[in-house]
């Protein structure tokens, strides 16, 4: 095996237990290193990663940037804007392009389903899904894992519930397929114009009403109304999304327990969360972007390296 | 094929060995002042936590010990690929003007003192750094040497040795394996 995750890192759902697991405790030790003076281990010296941002996200690019800088890899931000791809170059022909140019490893955000894929069978490099339209948002997926393990030990029987939009949401797609395997029992709460058809297959429970998500759930991941995409009528307004399915201190009190409370940002204070649950003591929403660049410098630690008979022999020859 | 193992210390000779090391280390650097001992992943923390105990009898003094995994300075990434457990790298105090002691089980390449190095590096400027190892097997590919050691034995290339410790192996003992045994 080149790894023990192979090439590429373009889902959650394709992954087994084993290596999602392997993922969160390699990301543990990396957590120490953005905590010292000098962030930087010298890891990926030499290597050449190119973060091909086809939609906008600051976020997710910048903590990519970050874990490669602090693993002392070469870092090229290429957008779509600005670039040949405005031009209408395929995505192919950039990555060849940028391939020509002797690339270790290529990020990927694009806003087709499937696109990072589409890519890793047609290049060498290395290629991570930094999110793929409404498919897969996997580094995502395990920093909110990581965030919940941090906080909980271990997953196995915990309950997330996933709320909000849930449709558009590639994020909740990783969710559900990463907390499952890894053992947890996992729901979605939102409007149902704002579930999948097929939500029934995900192996999740329903829950209608937000008030019963709440009971029920030890962590809330409530997700970023995408108000970009509310334009199609899947909800009457955005005050009344609030009022329904608003996750407010009033309703967390009346909770059982203590609830979790993820949010993958950017948040819409004051409609999918009200800002006192934001900032709120059980918020760990500010623990999932620390995370993410531990998590993202463990993706792209564990797929450098690449020559697998070399890597046999030298393990037997070792010691 | 039979296994051709030997033992070259049992437990009581570790210990005896421990304690003679913890004596030359205080002799090196003058007393327990500004001392650290910085094991190396896995069994050279350990060890450092032994001498920390041995030190204490004899000085009442309980030494810092820190902790370095020098995975992510490794010089064969590309060659080897990534290893799959990264240990802890623990260093919590400022390092600047301390006299750090690196603690390994074998001394054998010399390229994980060399990834110590750099990793120490990056945490600060002791005034001194020193390399106390149980075993000196041999065969350097740099120039490095250790200042305290426990044993030294010439060991072929290909051969094993093998650090094994009470608190992670269930038993002390250092052994030696013969290339071609199982």
């Amino acid at each position: 095996m080149t790894s023990a995750l192979g090439k590429d890192l373009l889902g959650l759902e394709a992954l087994s237990s084993e290596q999602i697991n392997l993922i969160l405790d390699t990301a543990e030790p990396f957590k120490e290193i953005s905590e010292r003076a000098i962030k930087k281990v010298p890891t990926l010296r030499g290597s050449t990663i190119v973060n091909l941002f086809f939609e906008n996200s600051t976020r997710t690019r910048i903590s990519f940037e970050f874990a490669e800088k602090r693993l002392s890899a070469d870092p090229v931000n290429v957008s779509s804007a600005g670039s040949s791809v405005s031009k209408g170059e395929t995505l192919v022909d950039t990555a060849r392009n940028l391939e020509a140019m002797r690339i270790d490893m290529v990020v990927i955000r694009h806003g087709s389903s499937g696109a990072a894929q589409f890519l890793a069978e047609r290049i060498e490099s290395n290629v991570i899904n930094a999110g793929d339209g409404m498919h897969e948002h996997p580094t995502q997926g395990l920093l909110d894992m990581l965030t919940l393990r941090d906080h909980f030990g271990d997953l196995q029987g915990k309950r997330v519930c996933i709320c909000g939009d849930v449709l558009h949401s590639r994020v909740a797609r990783s969710n559900i397929w990463g907390l499952r395997k890894v053992g947890a029992e996992v729901a979605v709460c939102g409007p149902r114009s704002l579930l999948p058809n097929a939500i029934d297959e995900f192996g999740v429970t329903v829950f209608d009403r937000i008030e019963d998500a709440i009971e029920w759930a030890d962590a809330l991941n409530i997700l970023r109304l995408q108000i970009e995409r509310m334009t199609g009528g899947y909800i009457p307004s955005l005050r009344e999304y609030n009022r329904v399915f608003g996750v407010t201190r009033e309703r967390l009190s009346r909770a059982p327990r203590d609830v979790l409370i993820l949010h993958p940002g950017p948040m819409n204070r004051g409609v999918e969360i009200d800002s006192d649950v934001a900032d709120g003591e059980h918020s760990v929403i500010l623990d999932q972007v620390t995370n993410g660049i531990a998590i993202r410098m463990a993706v792209l630690y564990l797929l450098a390296g690449r020559n697998p008979e070399l890597a046999e022999s030298a393990k037997a020859a070792a010691r | 094929m039979p296994s051709r193992n030997s033992t070259l210390l049992d437990a009581r000779a570790v210990e005896r060995t421990l304690k003679r090391m913890a004596d030359e280390i205080l002799e090196l650097t003058g007393g327990t002042d500004d001392l650290v001992l910085v094991g190396i992943q896995r069994r050279g923390v350990q060890l450092a936590d032994r001498l920390i105990e041995v030190i204490a009898a004899s000085e009442t003094v309980r030494v810092p010990r820190g902790a370095l995994d020098i995975t992510l300075y490794r010089d064969d990434l590309q060659t080897v690929g990534p290893r799959p457990v990264v240990g802890r790298t623990d260093l919590p105090w400022e390092l600047d003007g301390r006299k750090v002691v690196i603690v390994d089980d074998v001394l054998y390449t010399g390229r994980t003192v060399r990834a110590a190095l750099d990793e120490l590096a990056d945490f600060g400027r002791p005034s001194r750094i020193a390399l106390a190892v149980l075993i000196d097997r041999g065969g350097r590919e740099l120039p490095i040497r250790a200042d305290i050691v426990g044993k030294t034995v010439q060991i072929a290339a290909g051969d094993r040795v093998d650090v094994l410790l009470e608190e992670v192996d269930g038993k002390t003992s250092v052994m030696v394996t013969e290339a071609g045994s199982a």
